[in-house]
């Protein structure tokens, strides 16, 4: 039940935020904020009660009880679908962040968003509901319904409160998304009618269908639909267009929830339902899957060192990071996978934060062109130190999150395919390269005289609370990661084990 | 022919009755709220005898079969007869007097729809589709001011005409090789001849199903679509959408089945050919529509397309009968739902001021007509089939119908078009929420209690159906 409050909370306080708008505008950001500080409280509560956290085992795909927590629930029988919902150390990881980042998104709206606040924070709560959904379903329905209903929400964030070209990036971005989901339809639906004349049952829970016997052929074409899908998501060259556009129109709010929490939906799809369910498939694919992964890493970075606006520069870099997530996804084995998973973490928080600090510049310079900024270090010094700490996270500096995943990532690729390290080895280079013009042509340089008419206000009390949130974060993953490598190590070694 | 089987006709002898009723009211006092509560009372009256007649269900001679399934859609039809009759009053009380005539048609239209849901000969097809179809030349051109309606209805009437003499053309080739006019009867008779004489029968079926397909608006039939639509009055191209096509397409599976259609390999590479173009083409020519009317129009061409694939379904040895005739009734009745809120919102909203059935001229209905722009916004997303609205469930069906058939490449081609077909539909939803700085508060018609009323009841029906669909799976798997 624990599971359906978390998403209850949030989609009730959604309605609760968008009604309080008539008591006082400024109402429904306390609300959302409260709602998401409670739903996460809630949730910590029940997970420190929980004797089982100082000992996990590796949760049995047979066995849904040996999972965290599990709750299932008949909905529509007559096709074999029913609620539910599962928690393991992977989903456990993921709805922390997503709670810490909607706390985050909901603070970089408290001034940006001045009309329709109402709606705004429902919509952003609504959409934390469904990602959790994402995290959390186990019934394949159940879970593709949440892929899709999310999108709804988000849509209307970007088409309702966006920047100039809104419409397009709106559209782009749920076209993307649905299209690959269809794909997905089908593959779910054949999976099931497939594992129902192997067994004379209809059920789209991932317990039922995990060692799903079917033809080579059957399950290389399940497998793309699957595949297709998840990478749109992640996104991965060459499915990534949607994602500049997106993330760059979005307000700073969805865009914080985009890149930190949307993207790693796919990621997460990837680990838990494209390679588990059709493991022999995966691994034949696994090759395609890498080079596309590595050829990300290397795009993505290429494209963000052209970039002039600055929102769009972060969100090009995603590409190149998310490429770090599918080559350990591929690499499939433990070190790469917790490479990815700590990867999933950690861009979720550096990139949040640039998001932030770029949507914060916009609500002060009404541009984010780097060509008209320059030197605002020395009008904002509070928020040019904050931006670099997340930028030298972002390119990996050792010490910090992304550093772990990043190496980690290539240690176990290295084992896996030596060329292809390499290869993926010249995103750090390129990240430092981009990461780097991006802080000098901004914040330093020779100070541009007609920022100082915009009357630039540093970072306040809000903005430096949100911002030490993720750089504690950040550092702590950076120096201590084994808390966090043992919640997914026993998920991952029990996914590994259905590998051949 | 005894008193039990008139018992079973009580949803026909109903309808029947109102209409004798409204001529003579009609000559003896012209009042147009008389009328219109006639027909509501006669309407109310056939749902209850559809109801009733559910004791008595059998074959009524050799034309007509009354039976769960027909009785479940005459239900749903007239239903949605019920909803045209109240957003017809909307529009017509405002233009002038003498109007009693519209609901007179419209009850003998219903009745057409209701002879043609039930029928099991080529006979009671050609009478309800011709009583139908006549009623609703003169519907389409009621509002006798404008142009659009005239040259809507005359279109529709000559084409229907054509449309109709090639039914009839078809039933003679069949009757010529059969020797039969009953569906059952073709059914059992046609394989022979079929060993006979190959030409005379395909000839035959394929021209029955041509006229059928002109009346569902399947590509390549589908031409006169966008204009009817936008030409007819509102709720009359509502009842268009729904009625008419819902209960042809009722006609046509039962042909389909009793006839046994699915036997022949060439008849239904033929018909997934028809089904592909109408996904493919309906889908595409709806991106670049600047008329909710037409833009509707165009989607429900291919949502035909995505209902004939159900069909073809039945031709593979694995096709579950039982599963296909559960997802035409899902999908018939989602498809039905869903079009009645959209006209319900369209015609509230635009009435029939032409300039204002522009998507244009939605813009920012979000934010002045909460409840008219989220049911339209509702009923968008189950045309595009997202999760939680009837539409989803509907496509699910399809889908997992065409995967036990296997059929992939009817499959892509609903991928393919459902991918398109987001576009226009998001559009629609992107254009309510704009913040229509420009546009006055008053630019909207002002809705009525009864239209807010109505909207509320369609969206909570679609959601309803979307998110809980269980009981009404169970109900439509007793059919």
């Amino acid at each position: 039940m624990v599971m359906v409050n978390l998403i209850l909370i949030l989609l009730v306080g959604g309605v609760l935020a968008l009604l309080s708008e008539r008591l006082d505008e400024n109402m429904p950001r306390k609300v959302a904020l409260g709602v998401v500080v409670v739903d996460l409280l809630y949730f910590l509560n029940h997970l420190l009660a929980m004797p089982e956290l100082n000992q996990l085992q590796a949760p049995l795909a047979s066995d849904p009880s040996t999972w965290l927590m599990h709750f299932r629930a008949d909905w529509i029988p007559a096709f074999g679908v029913s609620i539910e919902l599962a928690l393991d150390g992977i989903s456990m990881l993921m709805v922390l962040l997503t709670l810490v980042l909607g706390a985050v998104a909901v603070s970089a709206s408290w001034t940006d968003v001045t009309v329709r606040r109402g709606f705004f924070e429902a919509n952003l709560l609504w959409t934390l509901a469904g990602v959790l959904g994402v995290f959390m379903a186990l019934d394949l329905f159940l879970f593709f319904l949440f892929w899709e209903v999310m999108l709804i929400p988000m849509y209307f964030l970007i088409a309702i409160w966006g920047h100039e070209n809104r419409g397009y990036a709106a559209m782009k971005f749920f076209i993307f998304t649905q299209a690959s989901g269809l794909l997905m339809l089908v593959s779910i639906l054949t999976l099931v009618a497939v594992n129902h004349s192997a067994t004379g049952q209809w059920s789209f829970s991932y317990f039922a269908l995990l060692n799903t016997p079917m033809a080579e052929t059957t399950a290389h074409w399940l497998m793309v639909g699957f595949f297709i899908a998840f990478v749109v998501k992640l996104p991965v060259f060459p499915f990534h267009t949607w994602l500049p556009d997106a993330h760059t129109q979005a307000p700073t709010a969805g865009s914080v929830i985009l890149a930190g929490i949307l993207l790693k939906t796919g990621a997460y799809g990837l680990i838990r339902f494209a390679v588990p369910l059709f493991p022999d498939a995966a691994m034949d694919f696994s090759y395609v899957a890498m080079v596309l992964g590595a050829a990300g890493v290397v795009y993505g970075a290429v494209l963000a060192f052209a970039q002039t606006d600055f929102k769009r520069l972060i969100a090009y870099s995603s590409v190149s990071h998310m490429g770090f997530v599918l080559l350990g996804v591929y690499a499939w084995n433990e070190l790469a996978l917790q490479g990815a998973v700590m990867q999933m973490v950690a861009h979720g928080f550096s990139t949040a934060a640039l998001f932030m600090i770029a949507g914060s510049l916009q609500e002060r310079l009404h541009t984010r062109d780097m060509r008209e900024m320059g030197g605002l270090w020395h009008y904002m010094p509070r928020m040019g130190a904050v931006a670099m700490f997340f930028v030298v996270a972002s390119l990996g500096l050792p010490g910090l999150g992304n550093f772990v995943a990043e190496f980690l990532v290539l240690l176990g690729l290295f084992k896996v395919d030596p060329w292809m390290t390499a290869i993926a080895a010249l995103g750090l280079i390129t990240g430092a390269a981009y990461s780097l013009l991006l802080m000098q042509r901004s914040f330093q340089g020779e100070p541009n005289p007609k920022l100082a008419d915009h009357g630039l206000i540093d970072f306040g009390g809000r903005e430096m609370l949100t911002m030490a949130v993720m750089m504690v974060a950040l550092i702590g993953l950076g120096i201590y990661p084994q808390p966090v490598l043992d919640l997914a190590q026993p998920v991952l070694q029990s996914l590994l084990e259905v590998t051949p | 022919m005894n008193a039990n089987s008139l018992m079973a006709l009580m949803p026909i002898l109903m309808l029947s009755l109102t209409a004798v009723v409204l001529m003579i009211q009609a000559s003896i006092k012209r009042d147009q709220s008389v009328a219109w509560f006639i027909s509501a009372l006669g309407f109310l009256l056939t749902l209850w005898g559809a109801g009733y007649a559910r004791e008595f269900t059998q074959p009524v001679t050799v034309l007509l079969i009354v039976d769960d399934w027909g009785l479940f859609f005459t239900t749903l039809i007239v239903a949605a007869a019920l909803v045209t009759l109240i957003l017809s009053r909307d529009t017509f009380s405002t233009e002038g007097e003498r109007k009693e005539e519209y609901y007179l048609l419209l009850v003998l239209s219903v009745l057409g729809a209701v002879v043609l849901i039930q029928s099991s000969h080529m006979v009671s097809l050609l009478l309800g589709m011709e009583l139908m179809g006549v009623a609703l030349y003169a519907m389409i051109a009621f509002p006798e001011k404008g142009q659009l309606p005239l040259e809507a209805s005359i279109k529709y009437l000559v084409l229907s005409a054509c449309a109709s003499a090639m039914l009839l053309y078809g039933f003679a080739l069949l009757y010529a090789a059969t020797g039969d006019l009953s569906y059952g009867g073709i059914g059992l008779k046609a394989m022979l001849a079929y060993q006979q004489n190959p030409i005379l029968l395909m000839s035959g079926t394929a021209m029955v199903l041509a006229g059928i397909g002109f009346k569902l608006s399947v590509v390549p039939f589908h031409m006169w679509t966008p204009d009817v639509y936008e030409g007819a009055p509102t709720p009359v191209t509502g009842f268009l959408a729904t009625i008419s096509k819902g209960a042809v397409f009722v006609a046509l599976t039962r042909f389909f089945v009793e006839g046994q259609l699915y036997e022949y390999q060439s008849l239904m590479t033929a018909l997934a050919a028809v089904a592909i173009a109408s996904m493919l083409i309906g889908n595409w020519l709806a991106l670049r529509q600047e008329n909710i009317k037409r833009l509707l129009a165009y989607s429900s061409i291919a949502h035909f397309g995505y209902l004939l694939v159900v069909l073809i379904a039945l031709s593979h040895e694995g096709a579950e009968a039982g599963l296909i005739r559960q997802a035409i009734t899902f999908y018939l009745a989602a498809y039905i739902l869903t079009t009645l809120a959209a006209f319900a919102v369209v015609a509230c909203i635009a009435g029939e001021d032409e300039s204002k059935n522009q998507i244009a001229a939605f813009d920012g209905l979000f934010w002045r007509r909460r409840i008219q722009a989220s049911s339209l916004t509702v009923a968008m997303l189950s045309f595009a089939g997202i999760p939680l609205t009837a539409g989803f469930v509907g496509k699910f069906y399809v889908i997992s119908v065409g995967i036990q058939s296997q059929l992939w490449w009817l499959l892509a081609a609903l991928v393919i078009g459902s991918a398109i077909a987001i576009y226009y539909y998001l559009r629609i939803i992107f254009t309510m929420t704009k913040s229509a700085g420009t546009a006055a508060s008053g630019q909207f018609r002002a809705s009525t209690a009864s239209q807010d009323v109505l909207a509320m009841l369609l969206l909570i029906m679609v959601l309803l159906l979307g998110s809980w669909p269980q009981p009404f799976i169970e109900f439509a798997g007793r059919l």
